[in-house]
């Protein structure tokens, strides 16, 4: 019998696998080469250093995206959120970089900790309604989704702006851009917050791994009647889980309004982040190192994708199938377990 | 005030009929114990499929071109779905993520195909879209008949129909029954005899196949045309009203009128003087805080089925 951790490594491997073969089998049915379609997708992510900056760019809101989502998984619980508490971080942190002068060493940390902050208030309501009410957190963070993709656009256009579709650029003070980053890669948008991601990585495995509170998250997460039982209080432990999750999930937002963009623009739907999130969570197994890994992989996907079209003729929307196939296969580990279950039997 | 109500109801019922079909969807598949977060997809596939056809055969069919294209969303749409049974029912994969993967993979196909039919990333607008109709006879009727039966969409009135349908289905027939039994405890339906897998297949596929059709109705009446954005949350708003309208069929029909009425009011606000004054932004929203206030008890307790998000694995109790 293969052991269960050993197993917990091959799924995101094999379900990776499957799903660039079901690529590479659409770009035939189509009559694309695939290793035309791969090597585009490899340059446009590795190629050069524009692409590798603007592949980092990329990654560094997904490891936030995917820490959020593997933080309140570990707790048992469904953050579809992430995406609503990405805009209000994004606004929160724009919010600050515009209104204020402050010398550099106050305006970025504050911006950053004040997105941190919308994030968690927005994720504090269905954490709330989960612990209290038994409410499930699932439907609450997508309807609040909507609630704050709307809010965000009406705050832009009517409180910080007058009636404009974008804000003003942040001021310098609060901006995690870098000349020297975007001059390493030949101009790519690559900003500092890829040293506050991996910084956030160690966070999350710290408390997860090292204190009492990541020890009672996680056992509520394996058995909340357990955990109970065991004196832990339960409900204060999923608000926390939730907000914890929710302070990630804003950071990454701080992470498009002080790095890539430098302002937030009227969105007429969601940036998929949080939604990508979901599968970066899902592939790294929920843990902070595997959130790294799969950050990696979807951000040279997503940035790669963008050099199909012109290299091989390919439409990038192929990666958006790629990573579909790529979640059912690691959801449906069930089947991939029976496949190894008919090898190990076929050897005897 | 019959002039606003004029301007009002044939609006709120333009808007709420996709959300009526999907949210029926919605009903079908989580009461048979499936969550179905893949609307928002099962919709997008009903828009592609349905504007797809549309253009491929408006010439030879003429005016039939909508009703066939519907049709044809419904049954690619259904067939599409049985990718989210296999993998919840058959493979335990967890409901929400299979759906999430359902969504994005109805996108990028829709969108892949499009590009690649097309050659660009919207299709043309479609030349036989529905369009309204007025009712012989009871557009008649004073007061009533201008309100409700003239310049109305046929496929508002089939919605409402297919609710009164549903209804009868899961509360009058031995299969709704069943249907509803498998959501709130598969163990004991099955020691009843009934095969829990099969139901929630079909249970799934229905779900395909009114997802497709609220998603070919709103690419036929609304959009006209396929985009990456065509749908964009229709899918969950009619999540939002199976939830507000607590999992039944009329309750889902009620809910989606409601929210069809508030998404009309924020495009015909500023024609109406009491609501002209309304910052948008609350109409947008109205939806998913009624429904999160739905959720919490404050308008009356949303009490989900049982077993809903469940694999049911034989053999286990």
């Amino acid at each position: 019998m293969i052991s269960n951790r050993l197993f917990n490594i091959i799924v995101p491997f094999a379900s990776v696998f499957i799903g660039l073969i079901a690529g590479a089998i659409i770009m035939l049915i189509y009559g694309y080469s695939p290793i035309e379609g791969y090597k585009a997708l490899w340059n446009g992510a590795f190629g050069d250093a524009y692409f590798f900056g603007e592949t980092i760019r990329q990654v560094t809101p997904y490891i936030f995206t995917g820490l959020a989502v593997a933080f309140a998984f570990r707790a048992g619980l469904f953050n579809i959120g992430a995406e609503g508490q990405v805009f209000a971080g994004w606004l929160a942190a724009v919010w600050i970089g515009t209104s204020f002068d402050l010398p550099i060493f106050i305006h970025l940390p504050l911006a950053v900790i004040v997105a941190a902050l919308a994030g968690a208030v927005i994720a504090f309501i269905p954490g709330l309604l989960k612990a209290r009410l038994g409410v499930h957190e699932v439907i609450v963070t997508i309807m609040f989704n909507y609630i704050v993709l709307y809010s965000a656009n009406s705050i832009i256009r009517n409180v910080l702006t007058d009636s404009a579709d974008k804000t003003e650029k942040i001021a310098p003070t609060a901006s995690l851009q870098s000349e020297w980053l975007q001059g390493l890669t030949d101009y790519s948008r690559m900003h500092y917050g890829i040293v506050l991601a991996l910084l956030a990585v160690f966070v999350m495995w710290f408390i997860m791994e090292k204190t009492t509170i990541g020890y009672e998250i996680r056992s509520v997460g394996y058995n909340r009647h357990a955990s109970e039982y065991a004196g832990m209080k339960v409900s204060k432990n999923i608000i926390l889980a939730m907000v914890i999750s929710g302070a990630f999930a804003g950071l990454a937002g701080s992470m498009e309004g002080l790095g890539t963009f430098g302002n937030m623009s009227i969105q007429s739907g969601f940036t998929n982040l949080g939604f990508d999130g979901i599968a970066v969570a899902l592939l790294g197994a929920n843990r902070a190192i595997g959130v790294v890994f799969a950050a990696i992989l979807f951000g040279a996907l997503k940035v790669g994708a963008l050099n199909m079209p012109t290299d091989a003729g390919v439409p990038s929307e192929l990666v958006d199938v790629i990573i579909a196939f790529i979640i059912f296969f690691v959801a449906s580990s069930y089947l991939i377990r029976l496949i190894i279950l008919r090898f190990q039997k076929g050897e005897k | 005030m019959v002039d606003i109500l004029n301007a009002i109801i044939p609006a709120a019922l333009f808007f709420s009929a996709p959300l009526i079909f999907t949210a029926l969807g919605g009903v079908f598949s989580e009461r048979s114990g499936v969550v179905n977060i893949g609307l928002e997809g099962l919709m997008v596939m009903g828009a592609f499929v349905g504007i797809v056809f549309n253009l491929t055969f408006a010439e030879t069919l003429g005016p039939w071109t909508p009703w066939l294209s519907m049709l044809v969303a419904m049954v690619v749409s259904g067939l599409f779905a049985i990718i989210h049974a296999i993998a919840t029912v058959s493979l335990r994969a967890d409901h929400v993520v299979s759906g999430i993967a359902i969504n994005f993979l109805a996108l990028g196909l829709g969108v892949f195909l499009t590009k690649q039919w097309y050659e660009k990333g919207q299709t043309d607008m479609i030349s036989k879209p529905f369009y309204t109709k007025t009712i012989p006879l009871l557009s008649d009727i004073p007061v009533i008949g201008t309100i409700f039966f003239k310049g109305v969409y046929l496929t508002s009135y089939i919605a409402i129909i297919l609710a009164f349908v549903a209804w009868y289905v899961l509360y009058k027939t031995p299969f709704g029954l069943r249907l509803r039994a498998v959501g709130e405890h598969p163990m004991a339906a099955d020691t009843n005899g009934i095969n829990v897998y099969r139901m929630r297949y079909i249970a799934v596929i229905i779900s395909g196949m009114l997802g497709g059709l609220g998603g070919s109705v709103f690419a036929m009446t609304i959009a006209l045309n396929f985009s990456a954005t065509t749908i964009a949350g229709q899918g969950f708003m009619a999540l939002a009203a199976v939830i507000f309208g607590k999992w039944h069929p009329l309750g889902a029909m009620g809910a989606a009128l409601f929210f069809g009425f508030a998404q009309s009011l924020s495009v015909i606000s500023s024609g109406v003087p009491i609501l002209a004054d309304v910052p948008q932004v609350y109409l947008s929203i109205a939806p998913y805080v009624l429904t999160v206030l739905a959720l919490a008890g404050f308008i009356g307790r949303a009490e989900a089925p049982k077993a809903l998000g469940d694999p049911y694995i034989k053999g286990t109790r």
